[in-house]
C-alpha cells in the first residue's frame, strides 16, 4: 500500500514538473500565502508530505480546495519550487478520480449570478476545468 | 598496428586513441591505475597540456590511419587549469562532430567526456563504455585511407 | 600489494622489439628506472651510446619526469629531450593479459620514440621580479595583507577607492562573538598602516590599467581630484562645518544622516583630509559659494586640481576588494521602500555605533522613539537561486544577527526581539554558544520559517511569517524590522578581473588557483586573493586569508627571477598573417601583435605579427589551434609531435 502510494506521489511530482527536492523548507510560501489562516496542510507542508508521499493525506486535506491559484508561494519561493502547481497537481489527480466534476464553460452563465467576483471565476475555471 | 588488428567480426579488437589533458584526465588515468580499475587495452593515450590543445586535424589523422575512435578527456567545465580551454575543446568538437557527420561517419566514434583528476572509476567506466560503443560500431572504413599509412 | 610493471608486461620483450625501430641506438629493461642504479644506467647508457634523446617506459611522468630529465642533465643532455612512455598506471596496471600487456607496452613506446624524435632543447627562461606589491582595496583584508608584506620588508601600494582606508569593519559596532568593539581594534591597524615606511596609501584612487605579468606587472592608478591639497590640510574640519550644502547622503552612515558636499567620512577616517563630492558641491555645479577657500585657514582647497594618474610596477598583486550587501528593494514583500522602520543590518549597525548617526540610541527611522519589539529577519536574498537573490549562504548573518538581537536585549530587556530564521549556521570557534547564549540567557525568540511579507498596521509594522516547527502561519508584531541581506561582492569584482585576467564565479567572487590547495592564489600567476572578495567571510577568517595571501605575496617578492614554463607558444613570423585568432582564445593576454619587417617567400614586407609573452604564457595551446595557417605552435606539444604519436599509435 505504501509502495503504491510513493508511486502516486512520483507521478504527480513528474505530471506538476516540480522540482520538490529544491524545497528546503524555509516557509517562506506558507508566510506569503494569503489563505494560509484557513489551511490545514500549509503549503511548506503540502511540499514535504508530498515529498515523503503521503498523497492520500494531501487528497483528503482542505487545503487543497482553499488554495486561491494566486501563485504568491511561487513567486516567493527562493528556491524556484512553485507549490501551486503542486498543489494543482494533486487536485487534478483528485477531480480527474472523481469524475463529472468540471465546469463546462457553456453552461457557466447559468451557474454564476453577476455578484460573483471575476477572480473566483478564473479561479473555478484554474480548478475545474480540466 | 592495423595489420595487426584483427578484423573478423567476433574478435574485432578497436584501435582507440585518447587525448587526455595534463592536469585533469591524464591525472584521472593515472589514478584508474593506481586502483588498478581496468578498462580495455585498446586504449592508447597521449599527453596534452589541456584538451584544446587537440587540434581537429589530429582527430582526423588518425581516422585517416585506421584508429576506430577517438576520445577527448578534459577537466570538467569551469575547472579547466587553463580558465577557459575546456570550453574551447567543446566547440570545436561540437563543429568537428557535425563535420563528421557530414562526411558519413558515426558521430559515436568521436567523444568528448569531462575526467578529473579524482575520477579514476569514471575514467575506466568512460573508456570501457566508449571501446564496448566502438567495438560495436565495427571498423572504421570509412574514413581509413591506406594511402596515410 | 603494488605490483611491479613486470608482472602484466613482458619489458624484456618490449625492450627488444623498440631495438629494431630506426634511431634507436640502445635499448634495456632494469627493474626500478627511478631509483640511483637506474639513473646511473641512464647516464651511461648516455655515454657509451652517444644518445642524444632518451625515452624511459616506466611509471607516470606526473611522478618522476623531474627525476628523468635531471637524470638527463647530469648526462650533459638537455633535459627536455626525455619522453616518458607511461607502462605502469595507464598499461601494466589496468591490463591483467601480459600478452595485451606487453603489445599496449611497445605501441606506448613507439609513440613516445616517435615523439622524442622531434623533441628540441628547451631552456626555462628567466624573468626578473619587481619587489613591490600592490593591494586593491583598503578594508581589513586589504591591511592586514599589506602590513605583513611591508613588515617582510618590501614596499607595498595600497589603492582604497573612497576617501579612507578601513573600508566595512570600520562601520561596524560591535564584532561578534566577542563582542569587542569594532573601531577600537581596526583603527590601530589603519594607523599602523598608514605610519609604516613601506607602505604608501592612494584614497579616493582607482586602478585604471594594468598590463605586464607575474614579477613585472604595470599599473596605471587613477588618483580622482580630492580638491584639497593633502600635504597642506590640518583636518580642522573648519569647512565641513560652513558647506552650505548639507543633503547629501552619508555614505559611510549607510544614508542614515547627511553629510556636506566637503566631508571626512568619519571621525577615524585615514587620511584626516576633506574630499569634495563634486556632485553636491555649489562651486561645482553653480560656480557659486566658495566658502570653504575663503575660510580654510591652511589655504588647502583647491577646486582647479585634476585626476592624477600614476604608473607604477609591481611584482605581485593582492585583491582585497570586499563586499557590499544586496539591495533589498528587490524584495517588495519586505517593504523596505515603503516603511522607514524596516532597515538592512548594516544600517542597524550604525543605528547602535556610539559614533552613528543617534549616538547609539536605538530609536525607529519613522518618529525617533524607542522600538517596543524587533524582528531580525535572516538569509534575505541569500540561499535564493531565483533571479532575484544569490544561491549561496553569506555565511555571516547568523552571527551577527545574533549578535545584534543579544546586543538590544543587553541594553534593552524590556524590547522583545524575535529572529525568523531558515536554518541557524553557527559553525566557528564560540559561536554556537554566543547563538545559544542570545536564546538561553537574553530570551532573543528564534522562530524557525521565514517572512512572507511585511505591512504596516496600526501604527506599527505586521511581520506575517510562519513558524515551521508548529506548522502555523504567524503574524508578529515590531516596530522595527531588520533584514539581514546578502553579502555580495564589490560591484567592481568584474571589472578588475577583466583587467587583471583573474577569474571570477557566476556571483562575481574571484576564483582561487585551487579550492582546496591554493584557496588565496588566483588561477592568474602573481595574483593573489585576501578576504570576502573570494568568498563571504567573517573578520578572523578575513585576517587570516589576508596574512596566507601575504605570506605566498612575500614567496614571490623574495625571488630575484623566476624560471618560467619552457612550453609556450611561439610564432613562426613568416606563416603568421596576423588575423590574431589567437590573441582572442588566449586566456592570459600574453598574445600581442605588433608591426614587424618580415621576410616571406623572399618578400621583404612590414606587417602585423602575433607576438607571444613568454613570461605570460602557461602553455595551454588554445592558440595553436585556433591559428589558421599553423604559425602558431606549442613548444614540447608541437603539432609535429603530437601527429607523430598520433602516426605511431594507428
Amino acid at each position: 500500500m505504501q509502495i503504491r502510494e510513493m508511486e502516486e506521489a512520483a507521478e504527480v511530482l513528474r505530471i506538476s514538473t516540480v522540482k520538490a527536492e529544491n524545497c528546503m523548507q524555509c516557509g517562506k510560501c506558507s508566510a506569503a500565502c494569503p489563505a494560509g489562516a484557513r489551511m490545514d496542510i500549509l503549503p511548506h507542508r503540502f511540499v514535504w508530505e508530498l515529498m515523503n508521499g503521503r498523497v492520500s493525506l494531501l487528497a483528503k486535506s482542505g487545503t487543497l480546495w482553499q488554495c486561491l491559484s494566486c501563485f504568491a508561494c511561487s513567486a516567493r519561493c527562493p528556491r524556484g519550487v512553485d507549490p501551486a502547481r503542486l498543489i494543482e497537481a494533486v487536485r487534478l489527480t483528485v477531480i480527474r478520480r472523481q469524475g463529472a466534476n468540471s465546469i463546462n464553460v457553456d453552461e457557466l452563465p447559468q451557474v454564476i449570478d453577476e455578484n460573483m467576483p471575476q477572480q473566483a471565476i478564473v479561479s473555478a475555471l484554474r480548478k475545474y476545468n480540466k | 598496428m592495423l595489420a595487426e588488428k584483427q578484423s573478423t567480426e567476433q574478435n574485432f579488437e578497436p584501435l582507440i586513441v585518447a587525448f587526455c589533458c595534463n592536469w585533469c584526465s591524464y591525472a584521472g588515468a593515472d589514478l584508474a591505475g593506481t586502483a588498478r580499475r581496468s578498462y580495455p587495452a585498446n586504449v592508447k593515450i597521449i599527453k596534452v597540456p589541456c584538451s584544446c590543445r587537440v587540434n581537429p586535424t589530429f582527430i582526423l589523422r588518425a581516422f585517416l590511419r585506421g584508429a576506430d575512435g577517438v576520445i577527448i578527456a578534459g577537466c570538467h567545465p569551469g575547472d579547466c587549469h587553463y580558465t577557459t580551454g575546456n570550453y574551447f575543446t567543446r566547440r570545436r568538437m561540437t563543429l568537428l562532430m557535425g563535420l563528421l557527420g557530414y562526411l558519413g561517419v558515426d558521430k559515436a566514434r568521436l567523444r568528448v567526456e569531462w575526467v578529473s583528476a579524482a575520477e579514476g572509476n569514471k575514467f575506466a567506466e568512460v573508456m570501457t563504455d566508449f571501446a564496448g560503443t566502438i567495438k560495436a560500431l565495427g571498423e572504421n572504413v570509412k574514413l581509413r585511407d591506406l594511402r596515410c599509412k | 600489494m603494488r605490483k611491479h610493471i613486470a608482472a602484466t608486461v613482458d619489458v624484456a620483450r618490449v625492450a627488444e622489439s623498440v631495438r629494431s625501430i630506426p634511431d634507436v641506438a640502445f635499448a634495456t629493461d632494469y627493474r626500478y628506472m627511478c631509483s640511483e642504479g637506474g639513473q646511473t644506467l641512464l647516464r651511461q647508457a648516455v655515454k657509451e651510446h652517444g644518445l642524444s634523446r632518451i625515452v624511459v617506459c616506466a611509471c607516470s611522468p606526473r611522478m618522476h619526469e623531474a627525476t628523468f630529465r635531471k637524470a638527463a642533465k647530469a648526462a650533459g643532455l638537455n633535459p627536455y629531450l626525455v619522453e616518458i612512455a607511461n607502462i605502469r598506471e595507464h598499461c601494466s596496471w589496468v591490463h591483467k593479459d601480459k600478452e595485451v600487456g606487453t603489445a599496449k607496452a611497445i605501441a606506448l613506446a613507439k609513440a613516445a620514440i616517435a615523439k622524442v624524435r622531434l623533441n628540441t632543447p628547451l631552456t626555462a627562461g628567466e624573468s626578473p621580479v619587481v619587489k613591490r606589491a600592490l593591494v586593491i582595496g583598503g578594508g581589513i583584508a586589504g591591511l592586514q595583507t599589506a602590513l605583513d608584506i611591508a613588515e617582510a620588508g618590501y614596499k607595498v601600494d595600497i589603492i582604497e577607492k573612497s576617501p579612507s582606508i578601513g573600508g566595512k569593519m570600520a562601520q561596524l559596532d560591535k564584532t561578534f562573538p566577542t563582542l569587542d568593539c569594532s573601531a577600537c581594534i581596526l583603527t590601530p591597524k589603519m594607523v599602523d598602516a598608514a605610519a609604516h615606511e613601506n607602505i604608501t596609501i592612494h584614497t579616493y584612487s582607482e586602478l585604471e590599467k594594468v598590463s605586464g605579468y607575474v614579477g613585472q606587472f604595470e599599473a596605471v592608478i587613477r588618483k580622482k581630484a580630492r580638491s584639497v591639497a593633502v600635504d597642506r590640510c590640518s583636518g580642522c574640519g573648519l569647512c565641513m562645518e560652513k558647506c552650505p550644502s548639507k543633503k547629501a547622503a552619508s555614505e559611510f552612515d549607510e544614508g542614515l544622516r547627511t553629510r556636506s558636499a566637503i566631508y571626512i567620512p568619519f571621525a577615524q577616517a585615514i587620511p584626516n583630509v576633506p574630499v569634495i563630492d563634486r556632485e553636491q558641491c555649489l562651486k561645482f555645479q553653480a560656480d557659486k559659494c566658495g566658502l570653504c577657500a575663503k575660510i580654510c585657514p591652511a589655504g588647502a582647497i583647491e577646486y582647479g586640481q585634476e585626476d592624477e594618474l600614476i604608473t607604477n610596477k609591481y611584482g605581485a598583486i593582492v585583491l582585497a576588494t570586499g563586499f557590499t550587501t544586496i539591495d533589498p528593494v528587490r524584495f517588495g514583500e519586505f517593504g523596505y521602500l515603503h516603511h522607514k522602520d524596516v532597515i538592512t543590518s548594516l544600517e542597524f549597525e550604525r543605528l547602535t555605533n556610539a559614533a552613528g548617526p543617534t549616538q547609539g540610541k536605538l530609536v525607529k527611522l519613522s518618529d525617533g522613539k524607542k522600538p517596543k519589539s524587533i524582528v531580525f529577519v535572516s538569509c534575505v536574498g541569500s540561499r535564493d537561486t531565483t533571479e532575484r537573490g544569490k544561491s549561496y549562504c553569506s555565511k555571516i548573518c547568523c552571527m551577527y544577527t545574533a549578535k545584534h538581537a543579544l546586543l538590544v536585549k543587553e541594553k534593552y530587556p524590556d524590547i522583545a526581539v524575535k529572529v525568523f530564521y531558515i536554518d541557524v549556521r553557527t559553525p566557528g570557534k564560540g559561536f554556537d554558544e554566543f547563538q545559544r547564549r542570545a536564546v538561553e540567557e537574553y530570551g532573543v525568540e528564534y522562530i524557525k520559517g521565514m517572512v512572507g511579507k511585511v505591512t504596516e498596521e496600526g501604527g506599527g509594522l505586521a511581520v506575517h511569517a510562519s513558524d515551521v516547527a508548529a506548522g502555523t502561519k504567524i503574524v508578529a508584531e515590531a516596530d522595527l524590522v531588520v533584514l539581514a541581506t546578502a553579502v555580495t561582492p564589490s560591484s567592481d569584482a568584474r571589472k578588475l578581473a577583466s583587467m587583471l585576467s583573474a577569474s571570477i564565479d557566476t556571483d562575481d567572487f574571484y576564483t582561487e588557483a585551487h579550492p582546496k590547495l591554493r584557496p588565496v592564489e588566483s588561477p592568474t600567476a602573481g595574483i593573489f586573493l585576501s578576504g570576502v572578495c573570494q568568498g563571504p567571510k567573517d573578520i578572523p577568517e578575513t585576517v587570516a586569508q589576508a596574512g596566507a595571501a601575504a605570506v605566498k605575496a612575500i614567496g614571490l617578492l623574495s625571488k630575484d627571477k623566476l624560471l618560467t614554463n619552457p612550453c609556450v607558444a611561439h610564432v613562426n613570423e613568416t606563416t603568421c598573417s596576423g588575423c590574431l585568432a589567437c590573441e582572442k582564445v588566449c586566456p592570459y593576454g600574453a598574445i600581442t601583435a605588433d608591426y614587424k619587417q618580415v621576410n616571406s617567400k623572399g618578400l621583404k614586407e612590414r606587417r602585423l605579427i602575433a607576438h607571444v609573452n613568454e613570461a605570460l604564457c602557461q602553455g595551454c595551446g588554445a592558440c595553436s589551434v585556433a591559428c589558421p595557417s599553423g604559425a602558431m605552435d606549442l613548444r614540447g606539444f608541437s603539432n609535429k609531435q603530437i601527429m607523430a604519436e598520433v602516426d605511431a599509435l594507428c
